[in-house]
């Protein structure tokens, strides 16, 4: 960091610092609102001005996972003591979970499978694009490719218009050859989508890497897949990461297409969410609840791989 | 440890000719330099040795096995790179290591023959670190370690002390020589520095514009330099060229520099120009200076460069300017009056249309 003398340097520093603070304030408040909201008991969830203060629940979370109905009358205290805890939670909000009339037993809501839809969607998403993604730009960056700048363009031109503007084609032609609500299906279109960002990106990191360490690798007695698993690899592990992260982010967070190709079974869980709205009497906590479990793995994934990250964006910049 | 034979190597980079025609022969045990300014193909031609580069046609054998179409890895050759080239997630050990892992040599032994390897070199103590806390020439020592490890056919080394202060590369220039003498190893090393070939090479190798110039040993290449390039590349301060014209007959010729006055010389040192036209190289050690009038003629010095050892003074000849070694101290300034004569046993001759060196017969 700069080392700060005059006056005009301080007020500068000074102002900055004011800067981040807003920029933090205004970027972290909406998360604070779903995150207080998903442990609001409902009666608070709405209120006029916002509640600040208030006693933390889980309620909304017992509720996010269960097909739950509106009580007529008391639970007797009987069924209320063998219930376990997250059920006596939804009791006492005036709700009983739907059962299985035969079997007993509870009937999930909805939200897991479509949370697990998105986790594998992403994950495998990611996986194929960034794999993929090096390879390719391994190639270009090491070899002569006939064309080179032209095939990059035609990669980087997938990117240009925006995808909903092919969605209805994409559409008739998913329906027309099965993949329509399928894991498979999506898992191509986010690993499509990411191709030709991972591509660029990951050039981008590959040519920094001097050839002579592949060189050294190929004398001393490698192949060239050797020297690129032993050699490239961990070196370009920093651009792996920023690139992964990128790819998984934009993979969780899509709506359009998944909102359009799937319905059911392989729903993923951003057009599940909104979905919850409509359904009756909006409960806001149990959606709050909904988004809020729903931002973590990326807040998770991304807090993991912050060091290659931070790393990732000063690459080119600190390296030579 | 090999003989390296390159027979009629070509190489083109698309339609720019880099190697044109070369043909050389490089004994078990030789230390071999190629010398050349960059761009001039000695660099493509050692990487093509490696197996880094393909040729376009030629063959080129490490012991009597034609290798130009195998793969480096299959050569057993090591390269020394000038960026060293050391790998940054591993550590000094893991790196020189590194050959031994291809060729799945157990771990006791690639232990022992690291540990031989660092002692030599004197880099035990740096076995744990990354190379990312190494000095410039600890760097290159664990390149060069790295390069040995395996025991190669062959050394191959790509200006390895290019990247190096002044000071260091002296230090390892010796060191590499030291080491080239303890292993015996065939060994070809590229740099543009005259002065590095000079002090290792038991046979240098000029190149320029992808062609060989001369080969000869260190002292040949030096005294007998077979072109006006080759004479003007190797020695430093830097040759004198000038036009030339031979005047005279009997026992004394008259060399005619620049329209100057002329040096008169034993025509048995100039009998063999047969008058055509020349151009004269002489090493600035050659061109003798006196204070005292005597031969020659006189003439006033133009710049004076103090070098400490010794003195480069320049000095008028006619319209052309000659550079004199002189002892330190010799000139103080500009503008002195000077007696400049010239050593006839240590001119040079080159035709002047193909700049190839005119050499007595005798």
């Amino acid at each position: 960091m700069a080392e700060v003398k005059t006056t005009r340097e301080v007020v500068m520093n000074r102002a900055a610092i004011a800067a981040v603070f807003v920029a933090l304030i205004v970027m972290l408040t909406p998360i604070y609102w779903i995150a207080s909201t998903a442990f609001k008991p409902r009666s608070l969830a709405t209120t006029a001005p916002p509640t600040v203060f208030f006693e933390p629940t889980l309620t909304p979370f017992a509720k996010l996972f269960v097909r739950r109905s509106q009580m007529r009358e008391p639970v007797d205290q009987e069924t209320y003591d063998a219930a376990p805890w997250w059920e006596q939670l939804i009791y006492d909000d005036g709700e009983s979970v739907v059962r299985n009339r035969r079997s007993g037993e509870i009937t999930p809501s909805g939200y897991w499978d479509r949370y697990k839809n998105s986790l594998i969607i992403s994950i495998i998403s990611t996986f194929l694009a960034v794999s993929m993604g090096t390879l390719t730009a391994y190639g270009f960056s090491r070899f002569k490719v006939k064309g080179e700048n032209d095939w990059l363009f035609f990669i980087l031109s997938t990117r240009m218009l925006p995808p909903v503007v092919v969605a209805i084609p994409m559409f008739l032609m998913y329906r027309a050859v099965g993949l329509h609500d399928t894991h498979l299906g999506l898992i191509i279109l986010y690993t499509a989508f990411n191709l030709s960002f991972s591509v660029w990106i990951m050039k981008g990191f590959i040519d920094e890497i001097p050839r002579e360490y592949e060189e050294a690798a190929l004398v001393d007695g490698y192949t060239r897949l050797q020297a690129f698993i032993k050699i490239v690899l961990p070196e370009a592990l920093t651009g792996i990461a920023a690139t992964a992260v990128f790819c998984f982010i934009i993979a969780w967070n899509e709506y359009a297409f998944a909102l359009m190709m799937t319905n059911r079974n392989a729903q993923t869980a951003p057009p599940y969410i909104p979905s919850q709205v409509g359904s009756g009497l909006p409960d806001w906590s149990v959606i709050a609840a909904g988004a809020f479990l729903f931002l973590l793995p990326v807040a998770i994934f991304t807090f993991l791989l912050r060091n290659h990250l931070l790393r990732g964006m000063s690459f080119g910049a600190i390296r030579k | 440890m090999a003989r390296i034979e390159l027979n009629n190597i070509e190489k083109f980079f698309g339609s720019v000719q880099v190697l044109k025609n070369v043909s050389l022969t490089i004994e078990d045990g030789e230390f071999v330099v190629m010398l050349g300014q960059s761009g001039c193909g000695k660099t493509t031609m050692l990487r093509a040795i490696a197996g880094l580069e393909t040729v376009s046609s030629g063959t080129i054998t490490i012991d009597g096995r034609e290798v130009q179409d195998l793969k480096a890895a299959d050569r057993d050759i090591a390269f020394v790179f000038q960026s060293f080239s050391l790998y940054p997630h591993m550590t000094v050990e893991e790196n020189i290591a590194f050959p031994l892992r291809a060729v799945r040599s157990s771990k006791a032994d690639r232990v022992a023959e690291v540990k031989e390897v660092a002692k030599f070199l004197g880099i035990e103590r740096l076995l744990p670190r990354r190379p990312s806390a190494l000095s410039g020439g600890d760097m290159q020592r664990v390149a060069i370690g790295r390069a040995l490890v395996r025991r190669p056919q062959a050394l191959l080394m790509d200006e390895p002390i290019g990247a190096l202060d002044a000071k260091l590369r002296e230090q390892m220039r010796a060191e590499i020589k030291r080491l080239h003498i303890a292993r015996n190893s065939t060994s070809v090393y590229v740099t543009h520095d005259q002065v590095e070939a000079m002090s290792l090479a038991d046979r240098i190798v000029v190149m320029h514009d992808g062609v060989l110039q001369q080969v000869g040993a260190p002292n040949e290449v030096y005294l007998h330099p077979a072109n006006l390039f080759v004479a003007q590349f190797v020695g430093s301060p830097v040759m004198n060229i000038a036009d030339v014209a031979v005047e005279g007959s009997g026992t004394d010729a008259l060399l005619r520099v620049g329209r100057s006055e002329g040096f008169r010389v034993p025509t048995a040192t100039v009998s063999h120009l047969n008058g055509s036209p020349a151009k004269l190289g002489i090493r600035p050690e050659a061109v003798l200076l006196s204070r005292e009038p005597g031969e020659g003629f006189e003439t006033e010095t133009t710049n004076v460069e103090p070098l400490g050892s010794h003195d480069i003074v320049d000095v008028r000849v006619g319209d052309e300017t000659l550079r004199a070694r002189c002892d330190s101290g010799f000139a103080r300034g500009d503008g002195e009056k000077v007696w400049v004569t010239l050593d006839p046993a240590r001119a040079h001759f080159f035709d002047a249309q193909t700049g190839q060196s005119l050499r007595r017969t005798a």
